[in-house]
């Protein structure tokens, strides 16, 4: 029986994943502490939207155990978790109040102040059409969605990819305001280290699947005296 | 308050080399409320685990003191601007020296060196200015 409220939010043993003869995982042996902020960082292919969609519970491993808060993932684990996906799910004719109202419907830990604030933060028109706003614009609405919730695990998915350099400021001001101190756990995947650098309390790289290094951030600075983006140049690199 | 971190040492260590700097130059005085955890997280898009890091150190440091509900504030100590001044001294004297020795210059080169950029600076009449 695996003890719930253990010190760790998610735990990953032998962790593989193949689609059909793709390894997209290849052996992934992870913990993450509770409340904590962790950048997950590697280049496109490296794994780090298939873990995520693992520790979200829509795919499932083809070896290898997940626990998310001590439990395998399910529909119950899911209502812990806010995931924030890399493609485009938004439906482009509802206006942004409409899909506001759309997606609260399915979340018990929804918040409505805080989806009103967070939209007047990311100065978005709750009367536009979701099909008129620009890319950075519905990233925005993207992470508004998934900050509205109080859920204790947050997945976000490439947040910042693909989007003007404001909006992603924007992004991650309002990640780092939004948090929780001591009791949100919040995993960020991005290629785009430089803008999230202070972000992160733990980074962990994947490179083929595999975790590359796992380090808390300023350890690294520390150890290394350069930055996470200077690392990311020498494991990537 | 400017937080450009440079990205090669720990961020906690660079907000409260900030604030002692500030402190140091007159910016902030003793009994100023400096900016909550979460306002100085959100303004420099850092994470606010690592500013209440920054805040614990500066606690320890007794450079900071948090009064229940009403927010962090440079501790009322007078002694406290001359105490930072001259730990910061300390600290820039102590990289000035270990850079020159690891150029090779004695003790005796480093003096000289220092009153000949001392009596230059001088000469030139702007002896203190930045």
């Amino acid at each position: 029986m695996p003890v719930p409220n253990s010190t760790y939010i998610v735990e990953i043993d032998g962790l593989h994943k193949t689609y059909f003869r793709t390894r997209a995982l290849n052996g992934i042996d992870l913990k993450l502490e509770r409340g904590r902020i962790f950048g997950l960082l590697g280049p496109n292919g490296s794994g780090k939207s298939t873990l995520l969609k693992t520790i979200a519970g829509l795919v499932r491993p083809t070896s290898g155990r997940v626990l998310v808060d001590g439990q395998k993932p399910s529909a119950a684990t899911r209502a812990l978790v806010a995931y924030l996906p890399e493609t485009d799910h938004l439906y482009p004719w509802m206006t942004v109040r409409e899909t506001l109202d759309f997606v609260s419907a399915f979340y018990a830990d929804w918040e409505a102040p805080r989806a009103a604030a967070l939209l007047a933060f990311m100065e978005l028109d709750a009367a536009r059409r979701v099909g008129e706003l620009s890319r950075g614009q519905r990233a925005r609405l993207k992470l508004v969605l998934a900050l509205s919730r109080s859920a204790p695990l947050v997945l976000l998915d490439e947040p910042l990819s693909g989007i003007d350099p404001p909006s992603r400021a924007r992004i991650i001001r309002a990640v780092v305001g939004e948090y929780r101190l001591g009791e949100q756990t919040i995993i960020l995947s991005t290629h785009q280290v430089k803008e999230a650098e202070g972000v992160f309390d733990r980074v962990v790289f994947l490179r083929e699947g595999r975790v590359a290094l796992c380090e808390t951030a300023e350890n690294l600075r520390a150890a290394h005296g350069c930055s996470v983006q200077d690392l990311w140049e020498r494991v990537y690199g | 308050m400017r937080l450009d971190f440079d990205p090669a040492r720990p961020i906690y260590l660079q907000i409260v080399d900030e604030i002692r700097r500030a402190v140091a130059r007159g910016e902030l005085a003793p009994g100023d409320r400096i900016p909550s955890l979460r306002e100085l997280a959100q303004h420099a898009g850092v994470n606010p685990n690592t500013v209440q890091r920054a805040f614990q150190e500066m606690e320890r440091m007794q450079l900071t003191e948090t009064l229940r509900g009403q927010g962090t504030f440079i501790r009322g100590d007078p002694d406290l601007v001359a105490r930072l001044r001259a730990e910061m001294a300390r600290d820039a004297l102590g990289a000035f020296l270990r850079e020159m020795f690891s150029l090779g210059y004695t003790a005796g080169d480093i003096r000289r060196l220092v009153d000949a950029a001392l009596d230059e600076q001088t000469k030139r009449g702007d002896a203190g200015a930045e």
